[in-house]
């Protein structure tokens, strides 16, 4: 058949211009959406691990008529830049959506498109569930509640033994604590190992700012959201004993999470690493077996306690089943799931109950030498006094500037020209 | 066929065309439209319109999530022209593009000239060429990535071993610039050169034996008759390098020591256009001024490629 039928030609036109049409007008469909009877569909958003795979099935177990749909993204970056721009498109969120500490800084203005937890949540979910700083920090700029506290990430300090006795620095878990009592101990002790051994004291200067910045009562923004950096002293002065001790060649200068960085932990190209709990794999992970004895942890930090990392539980406004919800919300972060979660993944809970348990009390580490990192961390967690107001813009300062400037100055930057990168870099993010 | 046959034309009869030959009338006009329509709305939908609808958020104040979005007219634009930051990567992104499309055209061609010799195995030798451009472009970042490491990669031990100072491919502007441009130079090479040695086979022969029939040598006729005829191809791969070469993103972004960063470095030394504006749009959430500074480098690829299009087609004439 050489030619197709005229009509039949006509109609294929027709037909693939259609297709065309149908394809792009497609897609849309919400998640969630109740089925027929009284089955309801919730779906949750996490990103990297939040050990709450049983835990669904149990709660599906639980409550027969829900159904649970868990979306699960391998890297957080993606997973908060998708968060955001689904809060602001208004739909394609889950109805309990994860965010993390870092990254809560972007939605502490955004509120109002999340529902109040202390509105639709059990009336049984209380302050004292959890630390509370860790409660505090889960409210937006206007002081609602909009998230549960998951887990956290307690700072201590990790070092290796015998680099430090070697350098003829006390190395056992107590003398060390003397160290590590204060900044100006710790990098005093770093100047004393410089000298010693030549060799850097710390990985890397942004890793050390970045605690000292958060045990300040203000951030980079105050309670107005309006921008610390020139009025508060306590940054700067953070600022000059971090680029002093750089100045001192106490740090390694290797970008924090880098491949160089990984290549470092098995180079022994430092001593000491700020260390929050879920650090000890890290650690573990890329100084390898080949280290393994060397490295220890004490429950000293410089500047009393600290914390790094850990998640919310929030329930957007887009949500439709809130109230269900926020009840799964507030089941799953309930101490005696967070340590479900913490014995399937190590996430350390937040909840007071969760954290004097046998179970995390009893918690060691063989790689850290046999040290009881449960009851470590826990009391460095408490240590924790208040939680600093972390304005919009927060994170993105510490990532995108104070983090790239440190870095600079690493690289032979003078240090009063770096701060002026980070004035004006932070005036452009806050405008 | 309806046959109409009138003796008395009291009254015009209008034969009207049967179903068949109306079908027929409409397949021959409009048919052809039809066939490639799913193309124009194809690219009206995903090209066109985010195209002009990027120009309407550019007129505004608007960040991602804002209901009520201010109306700036040209103010992201003025903002825009006095941005340090802008123009820092403008420089970038244009030294980085020199730096790579540069070499690569000239390796490109010479290679082709190379491949258009009597090989043993052509076939083998031009699928090897290609090869880089095959490899996964995150992989090759990755890799490349810590070749260039400045303490413990592998090209930094080479020139230790050879008694050379290392260099600080991170810290230092064009010692970064240069890397990038080797990472994307690895991967493109070897698609021009083949474009390129396609154009080459397709020369026509005889005025290749006039030449030699004349007494000119392989330099002499490579410059004199190859060149210039290849200068058609030569344009499509020098545009088509240009606007690829100045929207350059993932090498950057994966050369960057701080994993997932868009700064382009500690001082955005190598901070590409598109690396800016992915930063404003997507971690500043700025959406209005991501979009103005997308339709500045539209623009600037527009005036760059049409300047190397008459920069190309002059050379070409000069013998």
């Amino acid at each position: 058949m050489r030619h197709l039928h005229k009509g039949v030609s006509f109609a294929i036109g027709l037909t693939v211009l259609g297709a065309t049409l149908a394809a792009c007008g497609g897609g849309g469909g919400s998640a969630g959406g109740s089925g027929d009877g009284g089955q309801i569909e919730l779906s949750i958003g996490t990103f990297t691990e939040f050990g709450y795979e049983d835990l669904i099935t149990e709660y599906e177990r639980l409550h027969p008529n829900i159904k649970i749909t868990h979306h699960k993204t391998g890297e957080g970056g993606p997973y908060h830049q998708n968060l955001i721009t689904k809060l602001a498109a208004g739909s394609g969120l889950e109805d309990v959506v994860a965010v993390e500490e870092g990254h809560f800084s972007d939605i502490v203005d955004k509120g109002g498109k999340f529902n109040d937890l202390t509105e639709i949540g059990p009336k049984d979910v209380t302050a004292d569930r959890w630390l509370n700083w860790k409660y505090e920090a889960g409210k937006d700029s206007g002081g609602r509640l909009i998230g549960y506290g998951t887990d956290i990430g307690p700072l201590a300090m990790c070092y290796r033994k015998d680099l430090l006795e070697a350098a003829g620095l006390p190395s056992d878990p107590e003398g060390v604590k003397a160290l590590f009592s204060s900044w100006d101990a710790y990098f005093a002790a770093g100047d004393q190992y410089v000298a010693r051994t030549g060799k850097p004291w710390f990985d890397s200067a942004g890793q050390n700012f970045n605690a000292m910045v958060n045990q300040l009562d203000v951030g980079y923004l105050d309670r107005d959201d309006k921008l610390t950096l020139e009025t508060n002293p306590g940054i700067k002065s953070a600022w000059d004993k971090v680029t002093t001790a750089v100045a001192h060649g106490q740090s390694a200068k290797l970008v924090a999470f880098s491949n160089e960085w990984k290549t470092g932990f098995q180079q022994s190209a430092f001593a000491t690493k700020t260390c929050p709990s879920w650090m000890l794999g890290v650690v573990e992970e890329n100084a390898g077996a080949a280290n393994a004895g060397k490295w220890a942890v004490t429950d000293a930090f410089p500047g009393g306690g600290g914390n790094w990392g850990g998640s919310y539980l929030t329930v957007p406004k887009q949500s439709r089943h809130p109230k269900e919800a926020a009840e799964f919300a507030a089941w799953l972060t309930a101490p005696e799931q967070q340590l479900k979660a913490f014995a399937a993944k190590g996430n350390f809970p937040s909840q007071t109950q969760a954290l004097t348990s046998p179970q995390l009390q009893d918690e060691t580490s063989a790689y850290f030498g046999d040290a009881k990192i449960g009851q470590l961390y826990a009391e460095q967690a408490r240590k924790v006094t208040k939680a600093q107001y972390k304005g919009p813009g927060d994170g993105q300062i510490q990532e995108n500037v104070t983090t790239p400037a440190l870095q600079a100055v690493e690289q032979g930057t003078p240090a009063d020209q770096a701060w002026q990168q980070v004035v004006d870099g932070a005036k452009k993010i806050v405008k | 066929m309806t046959s109409t046959v009138v003796h008395e034309p009291r009254q015009r009869v209008r034969v009207r065309p049967s179903l068949k030959e109306r079908l027929a009338n409409w397949d021959v006009k409009v048919s052809p439209y039809l066939y490639i329509a799913p193309f124009f709305v194809v690219f009206g939908v995903v090209g066109l319109f985010p195209l002009l609808y990027t120009a309407y958020v550019s007129f505004f104040d608007w960040e991602i999530g804002d209901d009520n979005p201010k109306f700036l007219g040209f103010g992201n634009y003025v903002e825009l022209m006095g941005d340090g930051q802008f123009w820092h990567a403008v420089g970038n992104t244009l030294s980085i593009f020199v730096l790579s499309s540069g070499p690569q055209l000239v390796v490109a061609v010479l290679l082709a000239a190379l491949l258009n010799m009597r090989l043993r195995g052509p076939t083998g030798w031009r699928v090897g060429v290609l090869l880089p451009y095959a490899a996964s472009l995150v992989a090759l970042g990755i890799i490349f990535a810590n070749l260039f490491g400045p303490r413990y990669g592998l090209i930094n031990s080479l020139l230790e071993s050879v008694g050379l100072d290392r260099v600080e491919w991170q810290a230092n502007r064009f010692a970064s610039h240069l890397a990038i441009a080797t990472m994307v130079n690895w991967r493109w090479t070897g698609y021009n050169a083949l474009i390129v040695l396609a154009a080459m086979q397709a020369l026509p022969k005889d005025v290749m034996e006039a030449a030699v029939v004349d007494g000119a040598g392989p330099v002499r006729r490579f410059f004199s008759v190859t060149l210039p005829m290849l200068r058609p191809t030569l344009v499509f791969v020098v545009i088509t390098s240009t606007i690829g070469g100045l929207q350059i993103f993932t090498e950057p972004k994966l050369f960057d020591a701080m994993p997932g960063s868009n700064n382009g470095g500690s001082t955005n030394q190598f901070q590409t256009v598109t690396l800016y504006l992915y930063q404003q749009g997507f971690e500043g959430f700025d959406l209005g001024y991501a979009s103005a500074i997308a339709w500045v480098l539209f623009l600037l690829i527009v005036v760059i490629a049409l300047g190397n299009f008459l920069l190309t087609r002059r050379m070409g004439r000069i013998r």
